[in-house]
């Protein structure tokens, strides 16, 4: 007698998460954007936050972010991203509010918007993507650049005479009351990039539980603007960047830990 | 409900809470600060939104966040402030979302002083921040008319998504006088369409001011342009004193305005006909009422408690048709209305041609006062 | 046009503005048309303040008077500013407990009060604006007394409300020497 054969079950097991539009980034190749977008997208989506996400953009590389991610969106001015989530979450207190910003946006322009509300404890979400150069102007130096560092506006390397020294913001932050969630990971391998997902998804829950200002520090690769090919540029975050900018849980609200 | 007597900043606040302002964000400066003093007590009794943000850069871009989710939201401040609010207030501009921002002016430019003046013409009317964008600019002259104004402002902020300024100056933040407040209005139920709400079973809403294509950021423009012209042809808004029979006509705003009110009666009790001519949407200017004045007074006086700002949209208007005169006090001067009937005695005696330059003729005058100690 | 400009002015403390807070008060309350402007911001910090009070039957023009028909004076600079300022047949009430010279001009009705004793007299230091307030109205009957004993009665913060019957005694006290002096004057 004749059995129907039986299909083997095909499972998806990779697909763009719905939080993700079916654009391609303008992103340059090597580039880790591209893997925080998506750490981004996936945990909303695991969450099941797409419907009450409000995304803030950038100006910087990320100033597209908008065009990518499947959500409401706003564009700041520069630098303004926290206060303007700070309007957008004190208005609609139940949706998710986040930034995503680089270390032009967040470190230097905007440092007073980002201590402020870290300090009022704004109950948003900061995506902070330092790659240690300003990427959309073409690469120049960063509050982030590392001493020595060569970028187009410190052709001799930074010279911390004349400088200054990298700001580290996980470090400021931390020392804020009002912050519940602030940690630094890294997205030069595999095993750091799951270490990031988890810190992503911890600082969207410690928005959704009330425990205040939640900011992810990722470290990125520029190969465009640091003139190096894209595995160098993942070996200079391992070998370079972590040195100055150590990995690590800078403060932890309790509630989160268990 | 009855008149109260009322204090001006703290009036207009309650103004904007009625009209059914949600969310205020702001930092204090003098002489606006009673404003947010106001908003402080009484936007968390109510459940709204009330931040003292850490500058008025950051306040200006939590205002444009919480506008972006469609809720009627605004800021106060006073010149220096509203200098550091400029870069937001372009992206509000670009990204077509409505904002109230009230001006509280005082003297500058610079840190100045924190007294009266109109010296924000040009940044409040012509624009101030970046980029082609146009702004509403109402002025009010009174308590009663700053109550009315404001809710006006969101009411045309929501309809043209819009820039609205409300500018006062120092004299009538401080200033109480009778006036009546207008109930509390209901908060709209749904929010607009085009706001940041999260999408839920809709497509996503993006706000942005970024068109990086130059042809897209013309078709904005365009759009921008077009939004103005229809706020023109509607929303000129003016008030006139004694004109009917007037041969002379005082044109000031504001403060200046109404000063000029209590000199045309005096000069009337001497026989001269004159009248004052009141614009209350400085943007849009009433650039065909100021040119209809023209064609039937013999001479036309602008005081303004600045350099000659409006004296210039004024000539403008006037096309030479008759002489136009400016007597203006700055720095935070408050002209009085004998110094305003001295100049409506000159220039209703002046028989002088128009081809002179006013602010010239003006600025030797007034140094001669300032010279006398007055 | 029945216009009235008051200017009352003192050391900041003194309750210059208070006094022409009461006085707008009255005449809201009788439909009359006022303004209230102070001085503001760093002078009003320990240095002179004063406010500017517009009573008219008609919608008042300029809050601000170069000349006003009324000085009140609570202290010496007041008195060095407002003396010149003050119109010719104008009025002007001078606390004479901080004032320690006569005018220098002949052309205005005036009286002078000894404020603070009177006040430390009733038991309230601070009532020296109300003697001197009720003095102004025995002088110049802008509005009558009673008028301003409503307004007190209607507008005193809650927290002060036990001192208005020492306000009504300062209010009087101030007015009863004055109206004595004013009808014997006949300027």
């Amino acid at each position: 007698m004749m059995t129907t054969p039986v299909k083997p079950e095909i499972q998806v097991v990779y697909q763009r998460p719905d939080s993700f539009t079916d654009l391609t980034t303008h992103y340059c190749p090597g580039c880790t954007h591209g893997i925080a977008h998506r750490l981004v997208a996936e945990v909303i989506d695991e969450m099941g936050l797409r419907e009450k996400s409000i995304g803030v953009a950038p100006v910087g590389c990320s100033v597209f972010a908008y065009k990518y991610f499947n959500m409401d969106f706003v564009e700041a001015a520069h630098g303004r991203a926290p206060a303007m989530a700070t309007g957008i979450k004190r208005v609609l207190p139940k949706n998710t509010v986040f930034t995503y910003q680089g270390d032009g946006d967040l470190a230097s322009i905007g440092m007073a918007e980002i201590i402020h509300a870290a300090a009022r404890g704004e109950n948003i979400t900061v995506i902070f993507i330092n790659n240690a150069i300003y990427g959309m102007t073409g690469g120049q130096m960063a509050p982030t650049t590392l001493p020595g560092m060569k970028t187009t506006s410190s052709p001799f390397g930074r010279d911390v005479e004349l400088s200054g020294y990298p700001v580290r913001m996980c470090e400021i932050l931390a020392t804020m009351e009002g912050a519940g969630y602030i940690v630094r990971r890294s997205l030069h391998d595999a095993k750091h990039i799951r270490q990031a997902k988890k810190a992503i998804r911890l600082a969207f829950e410690t928005q959704e539980r009330g425990l205040g200002f939640a900011m992810v520090e990722l470290l990125s690769s520029c190969p465009t603007n640091w003139e190096i090919n894209p595995h160098e540029a993942l070996d200079f975050i391992a070998e370079r960047m972590v040195p100055v900018f150590p990995l690590g849980d800078y403060k932890v609200n309790e509630e989160l830990k268990h | 409900m009855a008149k109260e007597l009322l204090k001006g900043n703290e009036a207009f606040a309650e103004a904007a809470i009625r009209a059914g302002c949600e969310g205020f964000f702001g930092y204090p400066i003098t002489p606006s600060t009673e404003f947010l003093e106001h908003m402080a007590r009484r936007m968390p009794q109510l459940g709204r939104a009330f931040v003292q943000a850490e500058s008025e850069v950051a306040a200006i871009n939590m205002v444009y966040g919480a506008a972006c989710a469609g809720k009627r939201v605004m800021t106060s401040s006073s010149s220096p402030g509203i200098s550091l609010m400029m870069e937001g207030i372009s992206y509000i501009a670009g990204t077509e979302v409505p904002a109230v921002i009230v001006n509280v002016m005082r003297g500058g430019p610079g840190l100045g002083n924190i007294a009266p003046s109109q010296g924000d013409y040009y940044q409040m009317v012509k624009g101030g921040g970046h980029g082609d964008y146009f702004p509403i600019v109402l002025a009010p002259a009174s308590v009663q008319e700053a109550i009315d104004f404001i809710s006006l402002a969101f009411d045309l902020a929501e309809k043209y998504l819009n820039i609205v300024y409300v500018i006062a100056d120092g004299n009538m933040g401080q200033m109480m006088e009778p006036a009546e407040l207008p109930p509390m209005r209901e908060l709209p139920k749904e929010p607009p369409a085009w706001a940041v709400t999260g999408a839920k079973g809709r497509k996503p809403n993006i706000l942005s001011s970024i068109y990086i294509n130059p042809p897209d950021e013309e078709v904005t423009n365009i759009r921008l342009v077009k939004r103005w012209l229809e706020i023109e042809k509607n929303e000129i808004r003016f008030s006139e004193y004694l004109m009917e029979d007037a041969e002379f006509a005082v044109i000031g705003f504001g403060t200046a305005g109404r000063v000029a009110t209590t000199a045309i009666r005096a000069a009337r009790q001497e026989g001269i006909k004159v009248g004052l001519f009141r614009p209350i949407t400085l943007a849009p200017f009433p650039k065909e009422q100021v040119a209809e004045i023209s064609r039937r007074v013999k001479r036309i006086l602008v005081v303004e408690m600045n350099s000659g700002m409006m004296l210039e949209d004024v000539a403008a208007a006037v096309q030479g048709r008759v002489p136009v005169e400016f007597f203006g006090r700055m720095g935070g001067v408050t002209p009085f209305p004998d110094e305003i009937l001295d100049e409506i005695r000159r220039v209703a005696a002046n028989k002088r041609p128009v081809n002179w330059n006013a602010r010239a003729e003006w600025i030797a005058r007034l140094e001669q006062i300032v010279a006398e100690g007055k | 046009m029945n216009e009235t400009s008051i200017i009352i002015s003192g050391f900041g403390g003194q309750g210059a503005l208070f006094a022409g807070q009461v006085l707008a008060y009255a005449a809201l309350d009788n439909d009359l048309n006022v303004t209230w402007i102070p001085s503001y911001g760093p002078e009003m910090r320990g240095g002179t303040a004063h406010c500017t009070v517009i009573i008219s039957e008609d919608a008042i023009g300029s809050p601000l008077v170069r000349n006003p028909d009324v000085a009140v004076v609570l202290n010496l600079p007041s008195l060095d500013k407002y003396e010149k300022l003050t119109r010719s047949g104008g009025v002007l009430v001078a606390n004479s407990s901080l004032i320690n010279r006569d005018l220098s001009r002949n052309d205005l009705r005036h009286a002078y009060l000894p404020a603070n004793e009177i006040a430390e007299e009733i038991g309230l230091a601070r009532l020296a604006n109300m003697v001197m307030l009720g003095g102004m109205l025995g002088l110049d009957p802008i509005l009558t007394l009673e008028m301003v004993k409503k307004a007190l009665d209607e507008h005193m913060p809650e927290r002060h409300r036990k001192t208005i019957p020492m306000n009504y005694e300062a209010i009087e006290r101030g007015y009863s020497l004055c109206a004595k002096e004013s009808a014997s004057i006949k300027s």
